[in-house]
């Protein structure tokens, strides 16, 4: 059986014994390491776990330092996720042989990846893994950009945003593109269970990650993670970020079951204009300028529209 | 044991493909992760059916690209079991990012490689580019010259891949179509005597030993990326060619079948040796006695290990021959030919006197006929002759339209 942590305040959540260490690399302020620790906490069982190549990735384990004390691989930027289907499936070949050297461990297989390495790169063999079923959880650490790269556009990153490959400019208001849905994709591919998260409301991830855990199949969850180096706002202000996220809309949080049955799982009770969300962030604010105003009733127009649309599918359980 | 063993005859009638998927079979892979590709393909179709009929009992993973395959094998091994795979041209291609990772994590996979000729122009038929593509990978790299070879040389290449004081991934490389698509009797072991040759998995740093947690796949940069990559070459150096040549005596004891870092075949007395790989091996021992019988000493020398290059071995045996030449199926595409290069390396500071040249045949699964051969055997007599070479030091023979010659 699952082991899972029974938890009952933010205090004992965050003082129990941890298996990603503080000791690592990422900037201060940097909302990986918060989420790596949320979606570990949620189980006591054993972990077999991926990074794809990215920030997470270069900042935890550099020879002869690790970050992880628990049994980790890096392959690559594309392949994360199959590194740990290539473990589940020797897991589940030597169980068949009884050549397990802990039978009794109930182990769990988690691929963490930036969005560069889900959205883009490493989306066929996400998409892959999915198809066949592997029994693992592919968690997104979602910064909108290429981040350990120094901020290039990637296919999650937002327009209007102004990244280094697609600038702000005199004559450009920087990204042109809308974010890819990559939950509605991954909800298509059957999996039984797709969710959303954000570290700010963590009893909702710990509760999403555990559920994760429970089912048979593969588990896609798409984790906003506020990057102050490349959003640009103070390293202090992740979680007010990450509120202003939910609380905006701007990112919503909710599960989707059997790639059908969506529920909304945090709905504020005071909406907060996009405007607020945008205006912390660095990289937002040529949109202030007169004539890129125009910019951020749109952006407000979308959030409303997918949150109606949201609500649409819940109220219809579909 | 859960699955069933099969009956063999003590000689079959099977191609390369079927030799290599039976090979597997008896080596009792923990996971294949595969993708399809001519003309590699029937291997993973044999395991696939051999799993159907419950003969294997590991994990078999469809993936959806080359990529994947090897990402998964790569996962698959870091857990700790048994791994293998196959591929072919393209998707040797696309592995080929993998192939590195795998070498550099240490992890033993076995890779099954039915050499076909790289696109463009897209070609299905078998010629070594793709095999002299991953000659600087960090694997090692076998050849087989017929089904026997792929047969047999799978069971070595686990041997050698997986004794822990060499840790490193291996190919088996086979022609494509001459000797994957090729039937013919291959002597068999038993499903007893095939296990028993490869022996029980002994993991090393798995992941699936949750008392000692492992990190896979570190950062390194200038400051320790050298010392890694040194000491894997240093391994591949030093420690590997002797585990080969014990492995291929212990083989020899269970088989009766005596395999070489080298294969010479009339060498030691030969004036004129054709240096080459594949199934071009057996075409040119049957010319070199042809030649014999018409005066003309001549003999063959094939490479059976390609990565480690047996640098010494072939020194040694060429140490008193007079002009060799050596064939390469592969476009060298703007230099000598690789075993032009590393036969021309091996042979710098020693005593020979050997006159060398280069040809290029056989690219896109074009014929090496008996014709062109018993041709190049007279080139080499005729500089044996004339106490220098006479032809351009690169010819590219087979070819259509007016003769191609380098350098």
């Amino acid at each position: 059986m699952s082991e899972m942590k029974k938890i009952k305040n933010l205090k004992e959540f965050s003082t129990s014994a941890d298996r990603f260490e503080g000791a690592n690399l990422l900037c201060p302020g940097c909302a990986h390491s918060i989420i790596v620790r949320e979606v570990l906490n949620a189980t006591n069982d054993d972990l077999v776990l991926s990074a794809s190549t990215g920030c997470l990735e270069v900042c935890t384990a550099v020879y002869p330092y690790t970050s992880w004390d628990a049994s980790w691989i890096h392959i690559g930027f594309e392949n994360g996720s199959t590194a740990v289907a290539g473990a589940e499936a020797m897991y589940n070949a030597l169980k068949k042989k009884g050549r397990l050297k802990q039978p009794e461990r109930n182990p769990k297989f988690i691929s963490f990846a930036g969005d560069g390495a889900s959205y883009d790169i490493g989306f066929q063999w996400i998409s892959g893994c999915f198809e066949r079923g592997h029994n693992i959880m592919h968690v997104v650490l979602d910064n909108e950009v290429y981040a350990n790269t120094g901020g290039q556009r990637s296919s999650s990153t937002p327009i209007g945003g102004s990244n280094t490959t697609t600038p702000a400019g005199t004559h450009s208001y920087g990204e042109k593109q809308n974010k890819k849905d990559m939950m509605a994709i991954m909800a298509a591919h059957g999996g039984p269970y797709v969710a959303q998260v954000s570290p700010n409301k963590w009893k909702d991830m710990v509760k999403k990650i555990q559920h994760g855990f429970s089912v048979d199949g593969p588990v896609f969850i798409n984790a906003a993670s506020q990057c102050c180096t490349e959003w640009k706002f103070d390293p202090k202000d992740t979680m007010h970020l990450a509120d202003l996220s939910t609380d905006t809309l701007a990112w919503p949080l909710y599960e989707i079951i059997d790639g059908k049955e969506l529920n909304i799982t945090y709905r504020p009770k005071n909406v907060i204009p996009v405007e607020e969300y945008l205006a912390a962030q660095g990289r937002f604010k040529h949109l202030f300028k007169d004539e890129y105003k125009y910019l951020i009733k749109e952006w407000q127009e979308r959030v409303d529209s997918n949150w109606a649309y949201l609500n649409r599918r819940e109220e219809a359980r579909v | 044991m859960a699955f069933d063993k099969m009956e063999l005859r003590d000689i079959e009638v099977w191609d390369g493909n079927f030799a290599a998927a039976q090979a597997l079979r008896q080596c009792q892979i923990d996971v294949v992760a595969a993708y399809p590709i001519t003309p590699s393909t029937p291997i993973v179709e044999g395991y696939a059916k051999f799993l159907a009929d419950n003969y294997v009992e590991g994990e078999f993973v469809m993936v959806e690209s080359e990529h994947a395959a090897m990402s998964g094998c790569i996962g698959a091994a870091a857990a700790g079991g048994r791994v293998a795979t196959a591929t072919s041209s393209q998707g040797f291609a696309l592995m080929c990012e993998t192939l590195y990772q795998a070498s550099g994590m240490r992890l033993p996979i076995v890779l099954n490689v039915v050499n076909r000729a790289l696109a463009a122009p897209l070609n299905v038929n078998g010629d070594h580019s793709d095999m002299y593509l991953g000659r600087d990978s960090g694997w090692i790299q076998f050849d087989a010259y017929c089904p026997q070879d792929a047969y047999d040389l799978n069971f070595i290449a686990f041997k050698v891949a997986e004794d822990h004081e060499v840790r490193l991934p291996a190919m088996v490389h086979q022609d494509g179509f001459m000797t994957s698509h090729t039937a013919q009797g291959v002597h068999t072991l038993t499903d007893d005597q095939g296990y028993g040759f490869v022996g029980d998995f002994k993991p090393m740093n798995d992941m699936l030993d949750f008392e000692h947690p492992v990190t896979h796949g570190v950062q390194t940069e200038e400051d320790w990326h050298f010392e890694h990559k040194a000491r894997q070459h240093n391994d591949l150096m030093t420690k590997v060619i002797p585990k080969i040549e014990q492995a291929f005596a212990d083989f020899e004891k269970l088989s009766g079948r005596k395999y070489n870092l080298v294969e010479k075949y009339d060498v030691d007395d030969a004036d004129v040796v054709v240096v080459c790989m594949g199934t071009s091996v057996e075409t040119a021992r049957e010319v070199a006695g042809e030649m014999r019988a018409k005066g003309i000493k001549a003999g063959v020398l094939g490479i059976r290990v390609i990565r480690p290059f047996p640098f010494m071995q072939i020194a040694e045996a060429l140490k008193g021959v007079k002009a060799i030449a050596t064939l390469d199926r592969s476009s060298p595409n703007g230099a000598a030919g690789m075993l032009f290069n590393e036969i021309a390396g091996c042979l710098f500071n020693t005593d020979t006197k050997a006159l060398l040249s280069g040809y290029v045949y056989g690219l896109g699964g074009r014929d090496l006929t008996k014709a062109h051969l018993v041709d190049l055997y007279n080139e080499l007599q005729a500089n044996v002759d004339a106490g220098k070479v006479t032809t351009p030091l690169q010819q590219f023979i087979g070819v259509r339209g007016p003769k191609l010659s380098f350098l």
